[in-house]
């Protein structure tokens, strides 16, 4: 999945200077029913596509919308019923590899006309490499979001503590957050992917970009020495006792209330973790962010940044209203709207939509336009299979709380990887 | 009696025993007692770390209006009375039939039919999921709640057959062969004989089928999805994502999903006890 | 069952249609009124026993098409066993669950005697005391997990007391499965409580007094004279305890998800795992995990039918 999104984001900065023009679709009369599946559950996210689709609803009264949303981590396992059996006219989803399944056999519809259209092909070219597969598009974006660290800018203060450049910076700050009695980093890997998201980082700012997609494509032997590298790299942090104990009995969630009472200085986290840590009472005096620091000066600066996206089910009843829909969605002024700080405080993905002034959109956007020369990745278990993203994140839970079984995790995930992508 | 009547033991022994009973009692019960305790607390106890103390302020009638009237939890409730309700009348009216042709007629099958029913009972339901779920598929049930009802009343009519049919056994046959005599129709016999007899039977298995439903949770993982089918054992798990670490609601939502068979087992105790032990005592 | 004179209608003789059905009805009627149910249960449950079967012998994502593999998915499952990866893991606890599940015999037998008394009041507590088997399992398993939580727990908070721990029990790979075992027993001591409450009212008391007689006292009486009569409720107890400990699913998935790292899986929910769940496209697999439970169930289905029939050949 090597796409990057930095060219078309740059385009996206000039864009956004510009005043954002409509196209929100034709006004075409749309009737019928138009059954939309959504995954986002959570408080915030939930009241802004409710919001958006009040708003598509307004353009189009006749059409009788009905909307469900669903736990966002049981849809990530009821997607392929409701695809076969019980299909939406629209449901969300994730870019890159994590639609394959669906792409293959046959139940996401080929969208590739709307990306035809001109200023969709303009104005969504940076993720259109996310959404493609066999030469195909499969759905639009409508939003992505930096991964970086988020860290207490308090605590960094009355440390003394700067932002790191690099990996002996890094951990040198680590150090001494330590010794003022916390913990450097929360996290909570109850449900695995959190760590995924450091080895995204790790591997990346040790072996690089190209090298990073080859294993999740399973081109390179978990047993090569460079991946034992990254998880030197990683066994520094963990044997200086840098995350937080037990962190494998808690979710995403449960570990933030650490960071909020200042038990530990930063979380590796994507930025939707940015809504919940200021609703729990950190300003943004106390909240700030930084780029995971170098490791390899050899290796050029990737990120991570998820896309996160709509899609048509090919059994779907009303393509008609979907694909209007579809385009309603990225249109500039929605995406400006869904995505600025009080909604689902994320990047929008049309170049002429305006990013929101907040202090971390804007940070992430600058950084994801001109400081990941690399590439950008999905994450972990979007772009390596789904079988080897469950077994090898089962294997970073472990190494994390028992690095010293590292030769016996790497064997089991070669095994596992010699099965999967035989 | 065995162990011997406490009343002929000393004094002493006597107050040491009823003194035991409460402080058992709470010891049995506590987590559920904290879990009770966490429902009525404020949201700002659990953030100043007090867990297990007393609640600072009372904040019960919040916690719990907002289960029902800012959460799907209403809706889970009412799914889960629309799946148990069917289901308990499939089942029981399916196995009153089936225990009636295996209790009351002596043919070369019968024994084998019966273990039919008895192995299926027992079979790790999971071996079930994948073609169950594909059937559901293929009938157009996935997701509904017709589709969950159908194949609980099945699975449950193996154990519902297994009883029926030993209670059956145990009431008098001359009954049946004086009817007969009579010249009175089988399906008579059935509806306007055995079936009054079986009162007892019918109760207590409805009692104890509604709990088995209302509690299941594995089906309801795989045949449904969405606050429009699920029943409410799967429903908790969303409101927790949804109010995920905020524990006071969390536990008042526990509650509201635990409390329909907590009724059900107290108001019809002596039915729910009597089909439990079926069999327990019998020789 | 006292009242046994409903109202049969009385068909004078020759009344009666006198078809072929009506003579052949004693015949007839036991298929007539198994039809329904039989058929019900045939479809959804033994039929689908046999699809398992075929279906391990394929690899299927439940998407595409599937794709014959014969034996392959048993011999994954056998590489996984020699490895002893989630496997061998699930097999293994399996097994620690079918023998520590079965303490929940002697603990209701236990909490039954300690019960089985006429004060007043009593009727409550046994209720009471039943009151864990009514709940979910769900429930059951948000309960414990907060009993456990390393960070405020009341487990951490008492083992505080005596200057021991902390342990985080669900975060712990040798604690895990015990810890979940823990919570599935409270509800299954329970039940055994309330089947051996019954069974203690049908002892016979004629033997106990000879057995008083005879000197036996305590644990003697109990052992020689009581538990002996109490073999009908240890049956029953065994079978739903078995049962329940080859079916653990709920409370796993609720209370840590097969980890941390995958080593509090059980067979029924690393079937699941692989079959359905988030990261799981493997439906052959499932099914072939699941025709590996299925045998170990057999073995116990057997030994309970074996021992029905005896029964009714005794009858």
């Amino acid at each position: 999945m090597k796409m990057s999104l930095r060219t078309a984001v740059l385009g996206a900065a000039a864009a956004a200077l510009m005043a954002s023009s409509a196209f929100a679709g034709s006004d075409a009369k749309l009737s019928g029913d138009l059954k939309i599946f959504l995954d986002t559950s959570n408080p915030a996210p939930r009241a802004t596509m409710e919001a958006m689709i009040g708003r598509f609803q307004e353009k189009h009264p006749d059409l009788n919308i009905e909307t469900t949303v669903i736990d966002r981590e049981e849809y990530k396992t009821q997607i392929r019923n409701f695809l076969t059996a019980n299909p939406p006219d629209v449901a969300t989803w994730y870019a890159a590899n994590r639609m394959r399944p669906y792409v293959d056999a046959g139940l996401f519809e080929d969208v590739s006309d709307l990306w035809q259209d001109a200023e969709i092909a303009e104005n969504l070219a940076s993720t259109k490499g996310a959404m493609t597969i066999d030469g195909k598009q499969w759905g639009v974006p409508y939003t992505y979001y930096q991964w970086g660290v988020y860290y207490r800018k308090d605590i960094y203060e009355e440390l003394g503590l700067e932002e790191p450049e690099n990996w002996e910076e890094f951990k040198a700050n680590c150090q001494a957050i330590l010794d003022s009695g916390r913990k450097c980093f929360t996290i909570g890997t109850k449900f695995l992917w959190t760590a995924g998201g450091w080895f995204d980082y790790l591997n990346m700012r040790t072996n690089g970009f190209d090298f990073h997609m080859d294993l999740a494509a399973g081109e390179v032997s978990w047993e090569d020495e460079r991946v034992r590298k990254t998880f030197e790299n990683w066994k520094e942090l963990i044997d200086m006792g840098a995350y937080i104990d037990n962190h494998q009995t808690y979710s995403w969630q449960e570990a933030l209330p650490f960071m909020v009472n200042g038990d530990a200085a930063a979380y590796l986290m994507g930025n939707f973790a940015v809504a919940p840590l200021r609703d729990a009472g950190l300003t943004d005096d106390q909240l700030d962010f930084y780029q995971f620091p170098e490791i390899n000066p050899d290796v050029e600066m990737a990120e991570d940044a998820p896309t996160d996206t709509f899609h048509i089910p090919a059994n779907a009843a009303n393509k008609d209203a979907a694909r209007a829909f579809l385009k309603f969605v990225v249109s500039a002024d929605e995406q400006t709207e869904i995505n600025n700080g009080k909604n689902l405080g994320q990047l929008p993905v049309n170049a002429k939509s305006s990013v929101d002034d907040d202090k971390f959109l804007n940070e992430g956007f600058e950084m994801l336009s001109s400081n990941s020369p690399g590439g950008v990745a999905q994450f972990w278990d979007r772009d390596a299979s789904a079988e080897m993203a469950k077994v090898s994140m089962e294997g970073f839970q472990e190494f994390m709380v028992k690095p010293d079984n590292l030769d016996r995790i790497l064997a089991k995930l070669e095994r596992a990887r010699q099965r999967i992508y035989k | 009696m065995f162990p011997k009547p406490i009343e002929r033991a000393p004094r002493a022994w006597q107050l040491t025993y009823q003194g035991l009973l409460p402080v058992a009692l709470i010891a049995w019960l506590l987590p559920l007692i904290a879990v009770a305790i966490f429902s009525i607390k404020p949201d700002s106890d659990f953030t100043t770390g007090n867990y297990w103390g007393w609640p600072s302020t009372f904040e019960g009638i919040n916690n719990y209006r907002r289960v029902f009237f800012e959460s799907d939890m209403p809706r889970y409730l009412l799914n889960s009375v629309l799946i148990t309700v069917p289901t308990v009348i499939g089942a029981v009216a399916l196995s009153s039939m089936t225990g009636f042709a295996l209790g009351v007629y002596r043919f070369r099958a019968n024994l084998w039919i019966f273990f039919m029913f008895v192995a299926g009972n027992f079979v790790p339901f999971q071996i079930l999921m994948v073609p169950v779920r594909d059937l559901t598929l293929d009938l157009g049930l996935y997701n509904t709640k017709t589709g969950l009802v159908l194949f609980h009343i099945a699975f449950q009519t193996g154990f519902c057959t297994l009883f029926m049919r030993n209670f059956i056994r145990a009431l008098p046959f001359e009954l049946v062969e004086a009817a007969r005599v009579e010249g009175v129709a089988e399906w008579r016999i059935f509806w306007f004989i055995i079936l009054p007899l079986m009162k007892p039977a019918l109760a207590a298995l409805s009692v104890l089928i509604f709990t088995f439903i209302w509690n299941d949770y594995f089906w309801a993982v795989v045949l449904t999805q969405g606050a429009e089918s699920q029943p409410v054992t799967a429903g908790i798990t969303s409101f927790n994502a949804q109010y995920r670490a905020a524990y006071h609601l969390m536990s008042a939502g526990s509650i509201v999903a635990a409390l329909p068979p907590v009724l059900m087992f107290f108001l019809m105790q002596r039915h729910f006890i009597a089909g439990l032990t079926l069999g327990a005592t019998k020789g | 069952m006292t009242d046994v004179s409903p109202a049969v209608p009385h068909y004078p003789a020759g009344a009666a249609p006198r078809g072929w059905f009506h003579r052949n009805q004693q015949s007839l009627a036991p298929w007539l009124f198994l039809a329904p149910g039989a058929l019900f249960f045939l479809f959804y449950v033994i039929f689908p026993i046999f699809q398992s079967f075929n279906i391990s012998l394929y690899e299927w994502d439940g998407l595409s098409p599937a794709e014959y593999v014969g034996l392959s998915n048993y011999r994954d499952l056998y590489w996984e066993f020699v490895d002893r990866d989630a496997f061998y893991v699930s097999l293994k606890n399996n097994i620690i669950w079918l023998v520590l599940y079965l303490l929940a015999i002697p603990a209701g037998l236990f909490i039954a005697l300690f019960l089985n008394q006429t004060v007043t009041g009593i009727r409550i507590y046994k209720s009471l005391f039943f009151f864990p088997f009514v709940i979910s399992q769900v429930v059951v398993g948000l309960v414990f997990t907060w009993f456990y939580d390393p960070t405020f727990g009341i487990l951490n908070t008492i083992l505080d007391w005596f200057g021991l721990g902390p342990i985080n029990v669900l975060g712990n790979e040798r604690y895990v499965t015990y810890g979940i075992i823990a919570a599935g027993l409270w509800p299954q001591t329970a039940y055994c409580m309330i089947l051996y409450l019954t069974g203690l009212n049908a002892v016979d008391p004629e033997q106990i007094e000879a057995g008083r007689l005879d000197g036996a006292k305590g644990l003697r009486m109990l052992w020689f004279i009581i538990i002996p009569q109490l073999k009908p409720a240890t049956f029953i107890a065994f079978v739903v305890t078995i049962i329940g400990a080859l079916r653990s699913f709920d409370l796993i998935s609720i209370m840590t998800q097969g980890g941390p790292f995958g080593s509090s899986r059980v067979l029924a929910f690393y079937m699941f795992e692989v079959a359905l769940s988030e990261y799981g496209f493997r439906m052959g697999y499932g099914a072939a995990i699941a025709v590996v439970l299925f045998l170990i169930m057999l073995c116990f289905i057997a030994y309970f039918l074996w021992s029905m029939y005896r029964d009714e050949k005794r009858a």
